[in-house]
């Protein structure tokens, strides 16, 4: 049956077919574009949106969402910041705390998810209005400044050319695929966002990995609030606002099914890459941010209706 | 009312193909009026592709429909319930927080002529009149979600004679239903022969078929193998017309086994489920579970499973008491389910068939820190497929396009990677043609002779009557009686599952 063997090359190749083109188009309409200093600044752009992608894809494979990144990302920054002034604690300990607070968010996603049986959707939204707020609270509503330059250099510092966020990006690209395609845990994860009840009564601790993915999403947000608070050198409780939805965006258009158990993050890096592109190139070439906006909507919805064509397709060749 | 006998519904020459592959070629069928057209065949013969098209949700590539002689042009779900033919599905799926009446009418409410709104007064009045009609008492206000799945049924039925059906397909109707509803279904069955619906019934239950069809035909590879009389028809016979071969009967012949005790309960109880209930299996033993439907026997088997957790009693597997939290220390304790609704419990279908059929057992392949051994974990998935003969057409095939038998199979054989001690079966031949039934039955008894220990509960008494060494019956959520199956009959078997008192 050729339609089987083409079906999926075509999904494959779709999306960075999509992004060539779009690269093309835009280097021949704006010289710069094409420029090395450009192509860094654009992965330089997604790299906060990408390591939130990256987190969310977790959650949404194993069935979840997470509504509460942005405001994960804010209050990560502003603990973060809080140990980050010059001289007062070394440069690792505001990193690792910030990633702990994303991280017990997270946790706590879960465990409200699965102990008390709360949808996802109604708890993280709880949760994005109460980490904002633990958010003011602990910064009192301003920002955190005055931070040791060995911390934001977390943020704006580069290795051999390439900027620190890009490489934080790509790292934990890399760790979460790895982890995903080949190691148990991520077959558990695939299982239980592809069917709960038979992963359950396939002896997998359906709970156990619903907290832990979103224990690792709430780590990812709180690292991508980290090198936020790094770039921006403050923290920002106001920071990271409607992040999550950019955040699940990609991963969708990279098609990672909303429903659970089908996608990846090579798929998420390539929907980030996606829309940082249609955002550096489309600022280039002077168009507003409020088209930006209604370009940005309409691709969202046309990855998902062709995914969604694809299914169907496949399951009609049976 | 139209006249008996006369032909309401021609399917002509119809074909359909998906990407390539056949599923209808060159399909008759007629539908007289006030007659039961069983439609049988194994699953993928085209049942289901032809009963789609027929209530318009698939088009036909070749091939035409007509309804009393007039070409149904432009066939869409809604224009096919217009045309007066509706489905009564396998699983069916009310609107739960609405009423009876308001599932009756849907599409078609009484409005009032000045304000627009639904008339409920009306509505309900011609929702009781109907459900009066076929001689049931439900009162039209009822929430859906307060019934049981036959008063479901009943209700579809209701809203496909509002719909003024010529036409009733019935999907595998009694699937979901005890004895006594099924009696009653017959019943209603019949006042639609008389109002002069045709009804096209589709099931795996022979039996059935042959108590109500009038015709039967009969499918396979897409194809109409013949249309016939019911009566000049057997058992044996459409048998063979379906699978195209003979089916030879398998019976577990001799005593029960007597070999060591495997898994043992006594007193066990789950409130408002199951109580007090004792029992022992031996290595080797095939012991059946019948009752009715809301018996307590999925409940007692998700027990066993440590799917939930019981209220009192105790389970001992060799003797030794275990109390599993969950299902994963019942897995690694020796026992394994094959679950009741293969498509809601069975199997995850995006994975791949080999992802699906180590799941049980994945730690087996993992090194260092949970890093799958891709090597080893095919091999392992290879051989299952081999040892099962799983037709998958490839591992790395998604378990969501393979047919219902195979998918069964990978849900055995997934359970059995574990090399459990007690296998249990809930309903393990449900909704498979026979043809994998046959396969389903070669192989619990392989397991048995290897000396597994198998629980089995069904609802189909030849199954467990050809199958079993011993027969538990439950009845309302207590152990009705124990026995050899050897000295018992499906009679004596349905006395002590019907409820007392009823």
């Amino acid at each position: 049956m050729p339609p089987l063997h083409r079906l999926p090359w075509i999904s494959r190749m779709g999306l960075p077919a999509a992004i060539a083109a779009i690269a093309l188009a835009l280097s021949i309409a704006s010289p710069n574009f094409a420029s090395w200093g450009n192509l860094i600044n654009v992965f330089r752009q997604i790299s906060i949106n990408g390591i939130l992608a990256v987190g969310v894809t977790w959650v949404l494979l194993c069935g979840g969402v997470d509504l509460s990144l942005g405001s994960q990302v804010a209050l990560a920054g502003v603990v973060a910041a809080h140990f980050a002034h010059p001289g007062a604690f070394p440069t690792s300990l505001p990193f690792l705390l910030g990633i702990a607070a994303g991280a017990a968010c997270g946790l706590a996603n879960g465990l409200v998810i699965t102990r008390w049986r709360v949808a996802p959707f109604v708890a993280t939204l709880g949760m994005m209005t109460a980490a904002r707020g633990l958010a003011l609270v602990l910064s009192d509503g301003k920002p955190v400044s005055n931070l040791s330059r060995g911390f934001t250099r977390l943020g704006t510092g580069d290795w051999l050319g390439i900027p620190l966020p890009v490489l934080v990006f790509l790292g934990l690209s890399f760790f979460s695929a790895m982890i995903l395609k080949y190691f148990r845990l991520g077959r558990y994860v695939y299982a239980v966002g592809g069917n709960e009840q038979a992963a359950l009564v396939s002896g997998i601790r359906v709970d156990r990995i619903k907290r832990l993915s979103y224990a690792i999403c709430g780590a990812s947000a709180g690292l991508a609030g980290t090198v936020l608070a790094a770039r921006i050198t403050t923290g920002q409780p106001n920071a990271g606002l409607g992040y999550e939805l950019d955040a699940i965006a990609a991963a969708v258009i990279g098609g990672t099914s909303l429903s659970g158990g089908a996608g990846g993050i090579g798929g998420t890096l390539l929907g980030a890459l996606l829309l940082g592109i249609l955002n550096n190139g489309l600022d280039l070439l002077n168009v507003s941010s409020y088209y930006q906006a209604i370009i940005k909507g309409g691709i969202i919805v046309g990855a998902v209706v062709l995914d969604q064509r694809r299914i169907r397709e496949e399951s009609e060749s049976r | 009312m139209p006249e008996s006998g006369e032909t309401i519904l021609e399917v002509r020459a119809v074909s359909k193909a998906f990407a390539g592959t056949r599923a209808l070629e060159c399909v008759d069928l007629d539908l007289r009026s006030g007659e039961v057209h069983a439609l049988v065949g194994e699953n993928g013969a085209g049942k289901s592709t032809l009963m789609n098209i027929l209530v318009g949700l698939v088009p036909p590539d070749q091939g035409e429909i007509l309804l009393r002689g007039r070409r149904l042009p432009r066939h869409t779900p809604q224009g096919a319930l217009r045309a007066g033919i509706s489905m009564i599905h396998q699983e069916l799926l009310p609107f739960r927080e609405m009423t009876v009446a308001e599932n009756i009418a849907m599409g078609r409410e009484p409005i009032c002529r000045f304000p627009g709104w639904v008339d409920r007064s009306v509505m309900n009045r011609q929702s009781a009149e109907l459900l009066q009609r076929l001689g049931l008492d439900l009162p039209p206000g009822r929430k859906m979600k307060e019934l049981r799945v036959a008063e479901w049924q009943v209700v579809e039925i209701a809203k496909a004679i509002a719909w003024e059906a010529r036409v009733i397909i019935m999907d595998e109707p009694t699937s979901a239903l005890s004895e006594r509803e099924t009696e009653r279904l017959i019943e209603v069955i019949g006042d639609l022969k008389r109002l002069g619906v045709a009804i096209i019934y589709i099931s795996h239950k022979l039996e059935e078929v042959f108590q109500l069809a009038d015709r039967i035909t009969v499918l396979r590879d897409g194809r109409r193998i013949l249309t016939e009389e019911a009566r000049s028809l057997d058992e044996k016979s459409l048998i063979r017309l379906m699978v195209g071969r003979d089916v030879p009967p398998r019976i577990r012949k001799g005593s029960p086994p007597k070999g060591q005790e495997i898994l043992r309960t006594e007193g066990l109880s789950r409130k408002g489920a199951f109580r007090n209930i004792s029992f022992r299996l031996r290595e080797g033993e095939i012991l059946g579970i019948a009752g009715l439907m809301g018996a307590g026997r999925t409940e007692l088997v998700r027990v066993l499973f440590g799917l939930e957790t019981p209220s009192a009693g105790e389970i001992r597997v060799q003797g030794r008491k275990v109390a599993f939290r969950h299902p994963g220390e019942a897995l690694a304790g020796g026992i394994a389910l094959v679950p009741e609704d293969r498509k809601s419990s069975g199997f995850i279908p995006a994975l791949s068939v080999q992802h699906n059929l180590t799941l049980t057992n994945l730690q087996r392949f993992c090194r260092f820190g949970g890093w799958i051994d891709r090597t080893r974990e095919e091999q392992a998935a290879a051989g299952q497929c081999r040892t099962f003969s799983i037709g998958c057409g490839g591992l790395g095939r998604p378990v969501r396009l393979l047919s219902g038998g195979n998918q069964q199979k990978v849900v055995v054989a997934k359970a059995m990677l574990k090399e459990p001690l007690v296998l249990l079966l809930d309903e393990p031949t449900r909704g498979i043609d026979i043809g994998a039934r046959q396969d389903m039955y070669e192989t619990i008894l392989r397991f048995a002779s290897q000396g597994m220990a198998i629980l089995m509960v069904s609802s189909d008494l030849p199954e467990i009557l050809s199958l079993s060494d011993r027969v538990l019956v439950m009845r309302q959520g207590t152990l009705a009686a124990e026995m050899e199956t050897a000295n018992t009959t499906a009679e004596e078997i349905l006395h002590y599952a019907m409820p007392v008192g009823a």
